[in-house]
C-alpha cells in the first residue's frame, strides 16, 4: 500500500508544474499535463451529432471508446478554422469525463513553477474570461492556463447543462 | 474482488429461492415428504455459512428449521399438515430474505428471528408430543408478522406437563438485563417448553432491560422436570438475584398475561390447496438442484466487459478485412482465406458470449407461484397459475427488469381481473380461475403474455376516468380499444375506488410500462368483457447487440434498429400530400403518414432533397408510424450498442451510438424519440 502511495505521489510530482501548450488562433494556451491522456495527430472522421452546441463537432472512435470532440476555436467563439495536417485532438480526462479538444497545433510540454503563474487580471479591469485560470510566463512568452472544468461546462447551453 | 459478504448474499439468496420453490412445489403436489432431504440440506448449508459469517439470528433460525425437518425425516411424514409446515417455512423464508436483503444493502442483519424460532419449536414440540393435528391451536401455523415486538404467544401445551411461572430478578447493576434474560431462555429452551415471557422483545429491544429491572423477567413454561431442578437451571446464572417459581393453573395464560396487548394474529384459513403444479411440475424445481454442479457464477460486470471486448473484436475484424489498403490484396488468396476463417471464429465467439448472457425466464416465472399462493390465501380466491414457455431465454440485463412488472400484472389479474368465487359461480364460470403466464419467441423479440379469465376491463369506466383526468383528447368514436386500454398504463390511473393491500393505487401498471419501456419493449393491453384481460409485453432479446439498418443522410451514416422498421420503399409523386400547415404527408395504401426528413431534422447538409429520389423508411413505435426520408440504404448489420458519451447528455431521437466496420462512430436512431420532437 505504501509503495502504491509513493508511486502515486511520485507520478504526481513528475506531472506537477508541467503544462502541455498548444496554439489556438494566435494565442498559446497551456493545460495541466495530468489531465491529458493522449494526443491524436491529424483529424479522423468525426461523426456529427444533432442538437448540440456548434462547438461540439461530434463523436470519434478512440480505440473502441466513443468520445465527444470540441473545437476549441469555436468554444472560444472565434472563427472556425479549416483543419490541416497540424490540427490535433488532445484527449483530456477530467473526473472520468473523457473529451477530445481540437486545437490548431500542439507546441510542447513546459515546466512552470507556481510563482511563474500570475492570476488572471481582475474582472473589474474589463478583461473577463472564465476559461483562464492563470497566466504563465516562460522567458518572454506568455501562455494562458486553461481551466479545463470551465471549458467543459455547457454554460451557454442550459438545456444540456441541466441534464448533465 | 468479491467480498465474502457478496458471496454469502449471492449463494444464500439462491438457496432461499430454491427452498421457496421446493416448498411451493411440495405444497401443491408431492407433499412435504418428497423434499425433506433437500430442505434439510439447504437449511444445513445456510446455517453453516450464516454462523461462519456470525449472523446468529439467521443461523439459529436455520438451526431450528433443521430441527423440525430432522424430526420429520426421522419420524416419517405421517400425520403432517403440509399447509401448516409450508406456512411456517415460508414465513421463515420471508424473514431470511429480508435479512439477506439488508445485508445486500450493506445494512446489518439485525432482525430478530426469535419469534420464528419459537413458532417452529412450538410446532416441533407439538409434533413430538404426538398430538392429533386437528386439535392443534391456530396460532402455531399463523405466519408471524416480521417485527413481532411485544408479541405474545399463547399456545396451549401438551396437557400432561405441569406448567410453571418463573419471575426472575437480576442482581442490581448487572446491566444488559435483556441479554441475560435471553441467555436464560436460550439455555433452558431445550429442556423445557417455553410458552411465553414478558417482556417478549428482549433480543431486539435493549430498552426492555429497564422493564426487567423494574418488574422482573416473567417466564411461563412447562416441563416434566421437578421444581428443584428447574430452580437450579435458573440459579446457574450468577446474575440471577431472586427467583419466584410457581406452578400454574390451567387457564392462567389468558388471565394473567394481559400486561401487554396481545397482537392479533389472524389465523390463516384452512383452505384446500388443490392447486396443481402445471407444466413447471415438481420436477423442474428439483431438477435445478441436480444441475448445480455444472454451473459457476460469474460477476455480471466481467461478462459485460467480455461483451464489450468481443464487440470491439467484431469491429476491428471488419476494419482489417475491409481495410482500403487491402484492396490490393484482392488477388492474395491466402489472405482472403485466412480472413474468412478469422471472421467465422469471431462470429462464433460472439454467439457464445451472447448465449452466456441469456438466462431462461424459468426462475422469474417460478417466483410468481408464491404471489399467487399468498393472494389466494388472503383474498379467498381459487386461482391457478399456468406457465408455459419458461425455457425462453432473455438477456440477463432484461430479466432483472421483468420481475416487478410480472408481479404487478399477476396481482392485478388476481385482485381486479378474477371475480370472487361467488360471482364466478353465478356467471357459470369454472370455480378454478386461471392466470396464464406465457413466453414465446417471435421475430427477434420475446413476448410475455399475462392473461386471466376474469371479468375483463371496464371500457366505459376507463373512458370516464381518463376523460376526468384529461388524458384523452380525441373524440370517442376515433378511439380504438387499444387506445383506451393503454390509459391504464398511466401513472396514478386507477378505476378502483378502494385501495387494497395488493393494488388500487394506480402505481402497478405504471411500473410495468416504465420498466418495459426502459428495456426498449412495449406493453399492449387487450381485453374481452367477461372473458378476461391479456397484457402482452414485447421485449427485445438483448440490449447489447441489435440488428440495424445503415442509412446514409448526406455524409452521415445512421443506424435504424430493424425492429422499428416496418418497410422501406421509393414513392411516387402522387403519394405526396401537403396539409394546410404545409407539412408533408405520404398516402400509402389508404394510410396517411407524416414525413420526417432526417437531414432537416438533424440539420445536416444533404443534396438529396427530392422525396421521390431518396428512400422512405416507414418506422413504427407503439403502433405509431412515421416516414423517415433518407438518401440511401446501405445494408443491414449487427451492431453493438454503446451509450452516448455522458458529456453530450441525452439527445432526443438518438438512442445511442456504435462503431461501424470502417471504425467510424455512428448514431443509432431512437424512433420513439423522433415522435416526441415538436414538428
Amino acid at each position: 500500500m505504501a509503495d502504491v502511495k509513493e508511486e502515486l505521489s511520485q507520478e504526481e510530482d513528475t506531472q506537477k508544474g508541467k503544462f502541455l501548450t498548444f496554439l489556438v488562433g494566435r494565442e498559446e494556451y497551456g493545460i495541466e499535463i495530468k489531465y491529458v491522456t493522449e494526443i491524436i495527430g491529424g483529424i479522423q472522421a468525426i461523426t456529427e451529432v444533432p442538437e448540440v452546441p456548434p462547438y461540439v463537432k461530434g463523436i470519434i472512435n478512440l480505440r473502441g471508446k466513443i468520445i465527444p470532440v470540441l473545437d476549441v476555436n469555436l468554444r472560444f467563439k472565434k472563427e472556425a478554422r479549416e483543419y490541416d495536417d497540424r490540427t490535433c485532438i488532445i484527449v483530456i480526462d477530467i473526473y472520468d469525463l473523457c473529451v477530445g479538444l481540437i486545437v490548431d497545433h500542439v507546441a510542447e510540454v513546459v515546466a512552470m513553477a507556481d510563482e511563474e503563474i500570475a492570476p488572471p487580471p481582475d474582472a473589474r479591469s474589463g478583461f473577463h474570461s472564465s476559461y483562464i485560470k492563470g497566466i504563465g510566463k516562460v522567458g518572454t512568452a506568455v501562455k494562458l492556463i486553461l481551466d479545463c472544468q470551465c471549458l467543459l461546462n455547457h454554460d451557454d447551453f442550459s438545456s444540456l447543462h441541466q441534464i448533465a | 474482488m468479491e467480498s465474502l459478504l457478496d458471496i454469502f448474499v449471492l449463494e444464500n439468496s439462491q438457496l432461499i429461492e430454491q427452498l421457496e420453490q421446493t416448498i411451493l412445489c411440495t405444497e401443491k403436489s408431492i407433499g412435504i415428504d418428497g423434499a425433506v432431504d433437500e430442505i434439510f440440506r439447504i437449511m444445513h448449508t445456510l446455517k453453516g455459512s450464516a454462523s461462519m459469517m456470525m449472523y446468529d439470528n439467521i443461523a439459529s433460525l436455520a438451526h431450528s428449521m433443521e430441527d423440525l425437518f430432522s424430526h420429520i425425516r426421522a419420524n416419517g411424514p405421517d400425520n403432517l399438515d403440509n399447509s401448516r409446515i409450508c406456512d411456517l417455512v415460508l414465513s421463515s423464508i420471508d424473514f431470511l430474505k429480508n435479512e439477506i436483503g439488508k445485508l445486500e444493502n450493506e445494512q446489518a442483519a439485525d432482525g430478530d428471528s426469535f419469534p420464528y424460532i419459537q413458532l417452529i419449536e412450538e410446532y416441533l414440540n407439538h409434533l413430538q408430543a404426538g398430538e392429533s393435528e386437528l386439535d392443534a391451536p391456530e396460532s402455531i401455523y399463523a405466519p408471524a408478522p416480521p417485527a413481532l415486538d411485544g408479541g405474545v404467544f399463547s399456545t396451549p401445551l401438551p396437557e400432561q406437563l405441569p406448567r410453571y411461572r418463573a419471575l426472575v430478578f437480576f442482581s442490581p447493576g448487572c446491566e444488559m438485563e435483556n441479554m441475560r434474560a435471553f441467555g436464560i431462555v436460550h439455555r433452558i429452551k431445550d429442556l423445557v417448553i417455553i410458552e411465553d415471557y414478558i417482556p417478549s422483545d428482549i433480543a431486539a429491544n435493549s430498552s426492555s432491560s429497564e422493564l426487567i429491572k423494574q418488574n422482573g423477567f416473567d417466564l411461563v413454561f412447562s416441563c416434566s422436570l421437578p421444581a428443584e431442578e428447574i430452580r437450579n437451571l435458573f440459579i446457574k446464572d450468577p446474575f440471577v438475584d431472586s427467583l419466584e417459581l410457581s406452578v400454574l393453573e390451567e387457564e392462567y395464560p389468558e388471565t394473567a398475561m394481559t400486561s401487554e396487548e396481545e397482537p392479533h394474529i389472524p389465523p390463516v384459513e384452512e383452505r384446500d390447496c388443490s392447486v396443481e403444479c402445471k407444466e413447471a411440475g415438481a420436477g423442474s424445481g428439483l431438477h435445478l438442484v441436480n444441475n448445480r454442479g455444472n454451473h459457476i457464477s460469474v460477476n455480471l460486470q466481467k461478462l459485460d466487459l467480455l461483451m464489450d471486448l468481443v464487440g470491439e473484436l467484431v469491429i476491428s475484424q471488419a476494419m482489417i478485412s475491409l481495410n482500403p489498403d487491402m484492396s490490393l490484396a484482392a488477388q492474395l488468396d491466402g489472405f482472403q482465406k485466412a480472413a474468412r476463417q478469422h471472421s467465422k471464429i469471431i462470429n462464433e465467439l460472439q454467439d457464445i458470449v451472447m448465449s452466456i448472457r441469456m438466462v431462461p425466464l424459468d426462475m422469474t416465472f417460478q417466483k410468481m407461484h408464491r404471489i399467487v399462493r399468498d393472494m389466494n390465501k388472503k383474498l379467498g380466491k381459487n386461482v391457478v397459475l399456468e406457465i408455459s414457455g419458461q425455457d425462453t431465454e432473455v438477456d440477463k440485463n432484461i430479466i432483472d427488469h421483468l420481475s416487478d412488472p410480472l408481479m404487478h400484472l399477476i396481482r392485478n389479474a388476481i385482485d381486479h381481473g378474477i371475480e370472487s368465487p361467488e360471482e364466478r359461480a353465478r356467471l357459470g364460470k369454472p370455480a378454478e380461475a386461471r392466470v396464464r403466464l406465457e413466453a414465446k419467441n417471435e421475430s427477434g423479440d420475446v413476448y410475455i403474455l399475462v392473461s386471466d379469465d376474469g371479468a375483463g376491463l371496464d371500457r366505459e369506466k376507463i373512458l370516464a376516468r381518463a376523460r376526468e383526468r384529461g388524458l384523452l383528447s380525441t373524440k370517442d368514436r376515433d378511439l380504438s380499444d387499444a387506445d383506451i386500454y393503454s390509459c391504464i398504463l398511466r401513472p396514478g390511473f386507477s378505476t378502483c375506488d378502494q385501495v387494497s393491500e395488493f393494488s388500487g393505487r394506480g402505481v402497478g401498471m405504471d411500473v410495468v410500462a416504465s420498466n418495459i419501456e426502459g428495456v426498449g419493449g412495449a406493453v399492449v393491453v387487450s381485453s374481452t368483457p367477461g372473458q378476461g384481460t391479456t397484457v402482452s409485453l414485447k421485449i427485445p432479446l438483448t440490449l447489447a447487440i441489435i440488428n440495424g439498418m445503415q442509412v446514409r443522410v448526406g455524409q452521415s451514416i445512421y443506424i435504424i434498429p430493424i425492429t422499428s422498421i416496418r418497410e422501406s420503399l421509393k414513392i411516387r409523386k402522387e403519394n405526396i400530400l401537403h396539409d394546410p400547415e404545409g407539412r408533408e404527408l405520404i398516402m400509402l395504401r389508404g394510410q396517411c403518414y407524416p414525413v420526417i426528413r432526417l437531414y432537416q431534422h438533424f440539420r445536416i447538409k444533404s443534396d438529396q432533397k427530392d422525396l421521390t429520389q431518396g428512400i422512405i423508411i416507414i418506422a413504427e413505435n407503439d403502433s405509431r408510424s412515421v416516414c423517415l426520408f433518407v438518401d440511401a440504404l446501405l445494408g443491414e448489420q449487427q451492431i453493438v450498442v454503446k451509450a452516448l458519451p455522458r458529456y453530450l447528455g441525452k439527445i432526443k431521437g438518438i438512442g445511442g451510438c456504435t462503431l461501424l466496420g470502417t471504425g467510424q462512430a455512428s448514431l443509432i436512431l431512437d424512433v420513439a424519440g423522433l415522435f416526441e420532437q415538436p414538428a
